[in-house]
């Protein structure tokens, strides 16, 4: 037991070889002669992260790994150890407060998370214990316990289906809030178990628990009265998953395999890989620079600080002595602890606060994303999804977009619009087609030219009427359905809305692919309906309205590699047969050619017309190739390891020597402004790549339709076609192609400025690009290293001049492998991908920003996206509005943070000179402290939040906005120096202002004089009022929060330090600011001096703002503003509120 | 274990957003836009309303009468250039110099008479927190036990300092007194007022002595020890009970620490007794110090000032010539834009208006 505890805790590969076993009810056998029960995890769920006894250090800790805490610890400390001229109160309560916030906020998710937990941990459970059912917490479960579950309720851990209440053996479950896959899916139980469980002896022995959620191998046992154990295998058709409900079904047994923590729910919960923005990128970098201002600050100062010294009488004149302590210092440690001193004293340079506002205005700004009513679709009930905020700027820098055509160009709402059988086309006609499929009238079939071979017409049918994976929902959940509780069953989503029910004949069928609901539907209208599947006969009503009963022998189940699915039957008069239907380039390799011929036209066609082909086949399996594959497939499932592969080889051993049958399409409707949004997109610069799975003809008629392509853009395709076209080596010809393409795109096109948009106005040639997956791989994977280098440049050349690009023919992973690569290439661009199936995620998680498509394929692609959206169409608001005005309100709120701040601490620099470097703050340390805090900091987060430079309408209306502030235009370096230089001028012009000021301290009416205390106010005031001012000059858009926020701000300064200076506090050591405020007011110059400063620091920006405007965004908005104007009668700035 | 918690989000997500305009980011919204139109008259305003107050100012600072000695004693035509070169603490007599000096002008209001230093670093940061404010507002408890900041100034004999610290120990402590020579040849020493020169609210609220209103200071100072270079307890800086020990006005001015190394300070009043005669008509006078503080060891100057005071406070020329500055160049910059405004106006409108 140790040994085996040991091994668990080393290396995981030995874990996942390891195999687990299970006694069923916790019995043992005697054929186990040491039986040692298994340790295994109990089934408390852990999510949280803290627990009351380790939240303060362990929480500390993880706060202070972040650079930025850390540097802020190590000022403070500095600060407690070493005399420096601030109290450590200065930077120990920003940084106190900010840890703090961040604590709380930490800590209240974490008890909602334990919350959460304790709930799921102490809901009861029936358990089957020696023959009796007790109830226990969810948390007590044991792997192995026999565990019952009813309806509606969710499993408490991984458990094996043992048994249902239904008396085909199966059940239904929702795994909805695992994947967001609504539909109901069949899971069986495992053959030959006995009604009664508690006599059953059986073990399982399967796999040590892994993530995948679609995965799953294992074996049963089963003792029968000392009989050798008969041996089952397991797969994930009986695994029943923690989290998933059960539906459709009275009750079930099943006995828990995995538990707590190991299972898949629970491995599967895990944080995503940060992605990090481009702002966050140029803050650290602009973090640097001011780093090294402050050091080089403080070296200045230490340095003429004993130059001064060195002077005599300077350094300790008699009116000034050191303490003895001073004196004994060692030279080099003081001039050691002098530098950090002056670091204290700088060191409001680089700003805690900015962190949290940052933080701040990701967490709160996501939430109009949210809130966005735009962004509800009535359909699924749902809006945007948030899943970090950390992006939310990114959205406003795209420069690619990579988009998956199925479910995101188009509406995956499939209709069967024609097949083909034998080569004759048939056509359905009718514009009830166009109504949603709710034709019900069993039309005549159109015979276009002629009739194919009743038999073969009969048989094609068939064909798609057993070839799937549907099924029927049972008639009485139907009526139940339509009777008390119509919410349900449908989505699984409660629907309210009449309308939104689903056309009657739609709610009869369930499947995981609309393709196949489809194709049902299709054989229905032809006179096939599909009855459904009992207990391994499917039964189908034929044109006689007889109905005829099929066996149902193998699945052999689809998978996006092989790209097609076979069923095995045997009919009633014994004959067995074999369905299969599937892409036309994984079907025709496995037909008798010269069927091909015929039908390749047809599919072509239908292509062209951007439907999506299927081709059938069949073939009459003899019993011997019966029993064959009978075996293989049995042996291939009970296999433990390699079970996909050896699956695999089976199917297609099986899978071969088929007869065509004829050929489907159906039609995928393009999403509702499809066009639109891709034409605005390419209007605000961005370059759009269609990455599809689906044939290049389909995919080619979306993007014309969707408007990438226009009529008259040159084409440029490097497919398998033109690659085998001068029918020598792929490779030279590839070669000779990419030259060829790259010399017509890159060479001879004049260079494409900023915003591609342009050129099409300008006449220049637009082109299109067409690769697909075979083509992609071998750009990619050139013989030589060199030539692969080579390629890809060319490709990634070409691409880049082109207005779109189309891939089609992708693995999921080539997509990512696109993505990565243009993620990479020169310059680094912002890429985006947007899909809405599981084949997308891998693009979506390599991209900058991933979004989902709340589409039909269920939810794995909106789990691992960074924002989710109903529709394509969101996309443009999302960018263009969303994006656009987050990149523009955090651009400016990271620049003025760091220019808020140098001018805060110039004037303390400046004033080192006048007080001989001995590092006297000029602020007072309340000052010092609130400055970040409470002056200054809500303003710009109120900026941060609701500024919109220009009116969300007007930046819909003219994408070509959003390429203004492409490429991070808002925070080059020439706009840093900008700012910078802004600080500098700023910090000069408060500490000389009031240093003239104070060439006669006298300022009072009454001749009294002015200290040092009053000079660091003055400075102070005017400097909150100029910095407050300033971003008042650059708001755009003052809602009633702004006007508060700012005019607030200054109140509140005023106030403050009326109440600061008014009382003797009598746990100040110092009482340096009794008064001064006051008595600052009551002098006229100090007034004078103030309104003199604001406005001269003032006055630069104004002018520039004057001169600038007519080149600047603003134009626009005002030229705007006067049509608007001119249309109302009211001449009111409001922003139009849109009907 | 996450369910229940993403239930919740997707719970929330279900909800149809609320068309709020706060949700909407449709606030109804101010959107100044500054063009030149709406900037061009404030730059006529500002630089109208600026130069008006500019030339106020200036005038005000230039009615400012000033009149200053530098008695440091350092050239040794000076007067007081014995007493700057034989300064010693010990000293026990006082050294004195008499400065004679003629007034050209009158002086008609109030008079205000400074002292000025140069070269000390009143705002060093060792200097400016040696001391205990504490100490200084009556607590009876800092008396004996001086904050640490007052070191090296804090006892002294194993005695408390009261007042402790460096700016206490360096109170200035020159004499200064000024007499009018009549035509005739009588010297008449005019009268200072030693009070009002420091804020009302350090004077009543901030500085306080020891043992409350107790009458006797001496023994409400007991037990302390003056501070190193001074020549008298606190508790005999003043006659008056009002203005001794820490509430004397000498002291709470001197503790306000300047803020530049050059810095003045108010001394005296001389307050004008007759509507009828000027406050220090013109003539000659004489300077008579007590010459205590020492210098030169830190090549500092001793100034002794003489100025009127109008609203704006003291003679400086700053504000007013920052004031018409600032007023002419937004005037200028204001013409400069009308001129550019018009004329770039009329070549923008032409491609907008073919747009149009």
């Amino acid at each position: 037991m140790l040994r085996r505890s040991l091994n668990r805790l080393l290396g995981g590969d030995e874990r996942r070889v390891d195999n687990r076993t299970i006694y069923i009810g916790h019995q043992s056998f005697p054929v186990n002669e040491a039986f040692i029960p298994p340790k295994f995890c109990d089934n408390r769920i852990v999510s949280s992260k803290y627990t009351v006894w380790n939240f303060l250090p362990k929480n500390l800790f993880e706060q202070f790994r972040r650079i930025a805490n850390f540097y802020f610890l190590i000022i403070f400390l500095v600060q407690v150890i070493v005399d420096t001229p601030t109290s450590p109160v200065t930077s120990g309560l920003p940084l106190f407060f900010v840890i703090t916030v961040t604590a709380i906020k930490q800590g209240y998710e974490d008890w909602l998370r334990h919350k959460a937990d304790r709930e799921v941990n102490k809901s009861t459970v029936k358990v089957l214990e020696n023959g009796e059912e007790t109830s226990k917490e969810s948390e007590k479960i044991k792997v192995g316990d026999i565990v019952e579950v009813t309806e509606n309720d969710t499993f408490p851990c991984d458990l094996i289906l043992l048994q249902s209440s239904r008396d085909d053996g199966t059940c239904f479950v929702t795994t909805a809030s695992l994947d967001g896959e609504s539909n109901h899916k069949t899971h069986y139980t495992v053959p030959d178990i006995e009604r009664d469980l508690q006599s059953l002896s059986a073990t399982i022995e399967c796999e040590q628990p892994q993530p995948d959620l679609y995965k799953f191998n294992g074996r049963m046992h089963i003792y029968k009265n000392d009989q050798e154990p008969t041996v089952r295998s397991l797969g994930p058709e009986n695994l029943l998953l923690k989290g998933a409900t059960l539906k459709n079904t009275q009750k079930i047994c099943g006995v828990a395999v995995y538990t707590g923590m190991e299972t898949k729910m629970a491995l599967n919960y895990q944080g995503k890989s940060q992605k990090r923005s481009v702002v966050e990128k140029s803050i650290n970098a602009f973090l640097l620079v001011y780093l090294c201002i402050l050091v080089s600050k403080a070296l200045v100062c230490t340095t003429l600080k004993y130059v001064w010294q060195n002077k005599p009488g300077q350094d300790e004149p008699w009116y000034n002595e050191k303490t003895q302590k001073e004196k004994d210092t060692n030279l080099y440690l003081k001039m050691f602890t002098d530098f950090l001193s002056f670091m204290v004293l700088f060191n409001f340079i680089i700003p805690v606060s900015m962190y949290v506002t940052v933080e701040m205005q990701k967490f709160l700004g996501s939430f109009f994303i949210t809130w966005d009513k735009d962004f509800f679709d009535p359909e699924i009930q749902e809006g945007a999804l948030v899943n970090t905020s950390d992006l939310n700027e990114e959205l406003g820098q795209v420069e690619y977009i990579f988009t998956d055509k199925t479910g995101t160009l188009t509406q995956n709402n499939m209709e069967f619009i024609e097949c083909c059988i034998d080569g004759f086309q048939y056509k359905h006609r009718g514009a009830c087609s166009e109504l949603d499929g709710f034709c019900v009238t069993d039309g005549p079939v159109n015979k276009l030219q002629q009739k194919a071979g009743r038999e073969r017409e009969e048989l094609f049918l068939r064909a798609l009427c057993l070839c799937h994976t549907v099924q029927v929902k049972e008639s009485t959940e139907q009526a139940r359905s339509q009777g008390e509780d119509c919410i349900d069953q449908v989505d699984g989503l409660p629907v309210e809305d009449e309308a939104l029910q689903p056309p009657q004949e739609e709610r009869g069928f369930i499947a995981s692919s609309p393709d196949e609901i489809a194709l049902v539907k299709g054989a229905m209208r032809y006179g096939f309906t599909f009855l459904g599947l009992e207990s391994k006969t499917m039964k189908i009503l034929n044109r006689n309205k007889d109905v005829e009963m099929y066996e149902l022998l193998h699945v052999l189940n689809f998978d996006p590699v092989r790209r097609r699915m076979s069923v095995i039957v045997r009919s009633r008069s014994g004959d067995t047969l074999l369905f299969c239907k599937g892409a036309d380039s994984s079907i025709f390799p496995r037909v008798r050619q010269e069927e091909v011929e015929r039908i390749r036209m047809h599919v072509e066609r239908n292509a062209t017309d951007g439907y999506r082909t299927l081709c059938v086949a069949y073939k009459h399996l003899s019993e011997e190739e019966y029993a064959q594959a009978d075996e293989g497939l049995r042996e291939a499932r009970l296999a433990l390891q390699d079970r996909e592969e050896k699956l695999m080889a089976v199917y297609n051993q099986v899978e071969t020597g088929m007869n065509l049958l004829g050929a489907t399409a159906v039609e995928d409707r393009l999403q509702e402004e499809a066009a639109e949004t891709m034409e605005a997109l390419q209007g605000a610069g961005m370059k759009v790549w269609v990455l599809t799975g689906d044939k290049m003809e389909t995919a080619k008629s979306t993007c014309y339709a969707c408007g990438l392509f226009q009529k008259r853009t040159e084409l440029l395709e490097l497919t398998v076609r033109t690659l085998e076209d001068g029918g020598r080596k792929r490779e030279d010809r590839l070669h000779e192609l990419l030259s060829e393409y790259h010399k017509k795109a890159v060479q001879d096109a004049p260079p494409v400025k900023a915003g591609g948009s342009r050129g099409r106005f300008f006449g220049k040639q637009d082109y299109g690009f067409i690769i697909d997956g075979p083509s992609l791989s071998i750009v990619l994977s050139s013989s030589s290293e060199s030539n692969s280098n080579l390629y890809k440049n060319l490709f990634l050349q070409i691409c880049q001049n082109c207005t779109a690009v189309l891939c089609c023919r992708m693995a999921p992973l080539q997509k990512a492998q696109i993505v990565k690569m243009v993620k990479n290439c020169k310059g680094s661009p912002i890429t985006l991908s947007i899909g809405d199936g599981a084949n997308d995620v891998s693009m979506i998680l390599e991209a900058h920003v991933g979004i989902g498509i709340k589409g039909k394929e269920g939810r794995q692609a909106v789990r691992n996206s960074d924002y989710a959206i109903p529709k394509l169409k969101h996309l443009k608001k999302l960018l263009l509005a969303h994006g656009h005005l987050y990149y523009v309100r955090i651009a400016h709120l990271v620049q003025y943070f760091f220019y808020k701040n140098l001018c805060f601490i110039l004037p303390q620099f400046l004033y080192q000179f006048f007080c001989g470097y001995s590092q006297q703050p000029l602020y007072d340390a309340a000052y010092l402290t609130m400055y970040n805090i409470c002056f200054t900091s809500m303003p710009i987060l109120a900026y941060s939040l609701f500024e919109q430079h220009i009116c969300i309408e007007f930046l819909l209306k003219n994408a070509n906005l959003y390429s203004e502030v492409a490429k991070n235009a808002m925070l080059r370096w020439e706009l840093f120096l900008y700012w910078t230089l802004l600080g500098v001028f700023h910090g000069l012009v408060f500490f000389f202002g009031v240093r003239f000021l104070f060439g006669n301290p006298a300022l009072q009416d009454n001749g009294q004089v002015f200290g040092n205390w009053s000079y660091g106010t003055i400075v102070f005031t005017v400097l909150v009022f100029t910095v407050t001012l300033k971003l008042a000059l650059d708001t755009r858009h003052w809602t009633w929060i702004n006007h508060f926020v700012i005019w607030g701000s200054l109140a509140f300064y005023v106030f403050f330090s009326f109440f600061w200076g008014g009382i003797i506090w009598p746990f100040q050591k110092h009482q340096r600011l009794y008064f001064v405020f006051a008595n600052m007011l009551s002098s006229v110059s100090a007034w004078l001096v103030i309104i003199l400063l604001i406005l001269l620091s003032l006055l630069p920006e104004i002018l520039l703002v004057v001169l600038r405007k007519p080149r600047g965004p603003y134009a626009r908005k005002l030229s705007e503003d006067d049509l608007l104007q001119s249309s109302r009668l009211q001449p009111s700035h409001h922003c139009p509120i849109s009907t | 274990m996450a369910s229940s918690y993403k239930d919740e989000d997707g719970h929330i997500s279900v909800k149809k957003p609320e068309n709020t305009a706060f949700k909407q980011q449709r606030l109804p919204a101010w959107q100044p836009v500054l063009t030149a139109g709406t900037v061009l008259p404030a730059f006529f305003i500002i630089g109208l309303i600026f130069i008006p107050i500019g030339i106020g100012l200036y005038v005000t600072s230039n009615n400012i009468k000033e009149f200053e000695i530098d008695y440091t004693g350092l050239d040794p035509s000076s007067p007081c250039f014995n007493c700057s070169q034989n300064f010693s603490w010990n000293s026990t007599k006082p050294c004195t110099c008499s400065i004679p000096f003629y007034l050209e002008q009158p002086y008609e209001s109030n008079v205000f008479m400074y002292y000025g230093l140069s070269n000390f670093y009143q705002n060093h940061r060792r200097y400016v927190k040696s001391r205990d404010d504490s100490q200084l507002n009556g607590n009876e408890e800092s008396l004996r036990k001086p904050s640490k900041e007052c070191e090296p100034y804090a006892r002294h004999d194993n005695r408390p300092i009261a007042p402790c610290g460096a700016i206490a120990n360096s109170m200035f402590n020159d004499t200064l007194e000024l007499f009018y020579s009549d035509p005739n040849g009588t010297k008449t020493q005019i009268p200072l007022t030693a009070t009002g020169i420091a804020w009302w609210t350090d004077k009543h609220v901030k500085f306080r002595n020891p043992g409350g209103n107790n009458d006797n200071l001496t023994a409400a100072f007991q037990g302390t020890t003056k501070p190193i270079n001074w020549r008298r307890p606190a508790y005999e800086l003043d006659s008056d009970p009002e203005n001794n020990g820490f509430i004397n006005e000498d002291f709470i001015v001197w503790m306000r620490t300047a803020a530049l190394p050059t810095f003045r300070k108010l001394y005296r009043i001389i307050q004008r007794r007759n509507t009828m005669v000027p406050t220090l008509p013109r003539g000659n006078y004489t300077l008579e110090v007590v010459y205590n503080y020492p210098v030169r060891s830190f090549d500092g100057r001793k100034r002794m000032i003489f100025s009127t005071i109008s609203w704006m406070g003291g003679k400086n020329p700053f504000l007013g010539i920052a004031y018409i500055t600032v007023g002419s160049v937004c005037f200028l910059l204001g013409v400069i834009l009308l001129f550019i405004h018009h004329k770039y106006d009329n070549r923008n409108n032409n491609p907008d208006i073919s747009s149009n």
